[in-house]
């Protein structure tokens, strides 16, 4: 059996679970994690409902702390934790997080090197109708350029899960952006993440779409297309952003004609931003990126304004065929 | 026994020549390195001194021992007194002073936990160590460790809104095993505080705020002494201290002078300093 046609029995062996947002496999997680060990704690600015740490708080509340709306605090008290040897996860609406607080985690997180888990929701313009306001699109690119940071964006319910219980179990500090859409599944049941390695689904001979968070999804439905029209797409599931599967990376660009990265982001500076900076560097090849093109978002339905911003299988499938071409 | 109880000092005139001490090696320092930052360093030593040697659990030799009580300085520009008083506390051999600032020193610009064992948390972006020290004061009480923290701001400091969200945290959640202490100098970088942007009624502000506020002459070691056991004593809500300081204090050359924030003496200047400070 070939990778492509395992990749697509793994496909059916998990698309008969109901999508799930990334952020209620984290509060699951969270959950879980705080059973198996007391020295987790968890913080929060005003949004446990919508972030979902409210199911850990309900159950460990002398271990929940509840900051208000100020996200600079938030991060403070979470650094303070962890010097004290706790395990704080610290979340809110991605924006917030790391834009409000970038300081506080320049200073007290990254600089100091503390043991705090940042996780936020909301990432990325599937927030939908809340607006621009509160789609994170630069969060990926500010917290990739703090030295000791680690980025992850999981793809789904399975990925987050595995995830969060690889973020408590590493010392330094992390972020992981999860979404507030509900996704479907993607990664293989037994699948467990490991920092710095990426998931090949299949590595293409004409193109490799390198993806992270949502954007794996619409990677795989493009690559079908593209099968069905004689492209062979790979797909590259690089929910490690920082650091970087770098070994993937090279084989990917070594293998086929065109690289194109696909991430919830802007183009600059993300996932896109990463995969260009090693490439030009120790490989160069065509690039492609897809998300948003140096702009903000706006309100809408999630599905509406992915197929505004170019961010479906479709405009996928249209982008490569067209730059294949040339 | 280990060194954390030894060397505790309880006699208040032991602790005004400890301070003394403080104060010519922060000047030495600044001297030698050439930049720095010296008014808000002299305004704080003898608070900071009382701090350390008067009150506090550490043992110099395991910096991460678990019993020890935190001291987070938020007005990192102070770095020289952390320094100082480290040196004095036996964190590094003392000729370490004189690498300040240099490359691949310990001693950063401000203070960095990375690189220096003992400082529990980077500092330097302003408004943050209160934050920081509320987190360590949840994590210590969450373990049943009576250990407790302190945390010297600066008046100017207070300006950033951060501290007010901590402020906030702080009585929300009792945090009464933690002590701040607000180096009240009354001058930054641009000018007086109160021209600058108007801090006062500071006492008024943090009882507002749900805090037992003290207010004592910060030179006055008795009174500061006397401050520190008060805080202790204080239980359902955090304590502030707000010490009432000089920018600069120890030599008529620095004190009270907004030039001195940023500025290191000469060696004439530090020579004269000294033998005030020794006259003082």
């Amino acid at each position: 059996m070939g990778e492509r046609a395992e990749a697509v029995e793994t496909m059916n062996a998990t698309s008969e679970k109901k999508p799930k947002a990334t952020r209620e496999a984290y509060g699951e997680a969270l959950l879980e994690l705080g059973k198996k060990r007391d020295d987790i704690v968890v913080l929060d600015a005003d949004l446990s409902g919508s972030t979902k740490t409210a199911k850990f708080a309900k159950e460990f509340p002398d271990r929940f702390f509840n900051l208000g709306i100020a996200e600079q605090d938030m991060i403070g008290t979470a650094a303070g934790l962890s010097l004290t040897g706790k395990v704080p996860f610290a979340s809110t609406f991605a924006v917030f997080e790391t834009g409000r607080a970038w300081d506080q985690i320049r200073l007290t997180v990254c600089y100091s090197n503390t043991n705090v888990k940042l996780v936020a929701t909301h990432g990325g313009i599937t927030v939908g109708e809340d607006g621009a306001s509160h789609q994170a699109l630069e969060d990926i690119a500010i917290m990739r350029a703090l030295p000791n940071m680690n980025v992850i964006v999981p793809a789904d319910a399975v990925e987050t899960t595995s995830v969060i219980q690889s973020v408590a179990d590493q010392i330094g500090p992390f972020y992981v952006r999860c979404g507030r859409a509900k996704v479907p599944h993607v990664m293989p049941d037994d699948y467990e993440f490991v920092l710095g390695k990426a998931y090949t689904f299949h590595m293409g001979r004409d193109v490799n779409i390198v993806a992270t968070g949502i954007m794996v999804d619409a990677a795989l439905k493009a690559a079908e297309t593209l099968s069905d029209q004689g492209i062979d797409a790979g797909v590259i599931n690089m929910a490690s952003i920082k650091p970087l599967d770098e070994a993937v990376l090279l084989e990917a660009a070594q293998k086929s004609k065109l690289i194109v990265t696909a991430e919830e982001h802007s183009i600059i500076g993300g996932l896109g931003g990463a995969v260009c900076e090693f490439l030009a560097e120790n490989c160069p090849v065509p690039v492609k990126r897809i998300g948003v093109n140096d702009s903000f978002g706006c309100s809408g339905s999630s599905s509406e304004l992915l197929k505004l911003y170019g961010m479906t299988a479709e405009h996928m499938v249209e982008t490569i065929k067209s730059s294949l071409s040339i | 026994m280990n060194s954390a109880t030894k060397g505790k000092i309880t006699d208040v005139e032991e602790l005004r020549k400890v301070a003394k001490k403080i104060r010519i090696n922060i000047l030495h320092m600044l001297t030698q390195s050439g930049s720095g930052h010296t008014g808000g360093s002299l305004s704080a030593a003898d608070i900071a001194t009382a701090i350390y040697f008067s009150k506090m659990k550490f043992d110099a030799a395991n910096p991460k021992w678990d019993e020890r009580d935190r001291f987070v300085m938020s007005k990192g520009h102070a770095a020289p007194l952390i320094y100082a008083i480290m040196a004095e506390a036996g964190y590094f051999p003392k000729e370490t002073i004189d690498t300040l600032r240099k490359v691949e020193s310990p001693l950063q610009g401000h203070p960095c936990c990375q690189k220096l064992p003992g400082i529990e948390v980077s500092t330097g972006s302003l408004g943050q160590g209160l934050s920081v020290s509320n987190g360590m004061a949840l994590g210590l009480r969450l373990d049943n460790n009576p250990a407790r923290v302190y945390c010297i701001m600066g008046d100017g400091e207070i300006q950033e809104g951060q501290i007010w969200e901590a402020a906030m945290t702080a009585a929300h959640y009792k945090i009464d095993n933690l002590c701040a202490v607000i180096d009240n100098n009354g001058l930054q970088i641009d000018g007086p505080v109160e021209k600058i942007m108007n801090i006062h009624p500071i006492h008024d502000k943090w009882e507002a705020f749900g805090w037992h506020v003290i207010d004592i002459d910060g030179h006055d070691m008795e009174a500061i002494v006397k401050a520190l056991d008060e805080a202790e004593t204080v239980k359902g809500k955090p304590t502030v201290i707000v010490a009432n300081t000089t920018k600069g204090k120890g030599s008529v050359i620095f004190e009270g002078k907004v030039e001195f924030h940023g500025v290191t003496p000469t060696e004439d200047e530090f020579n004269m300093a000294v033998k005030e400070i020794n006259n003082g």
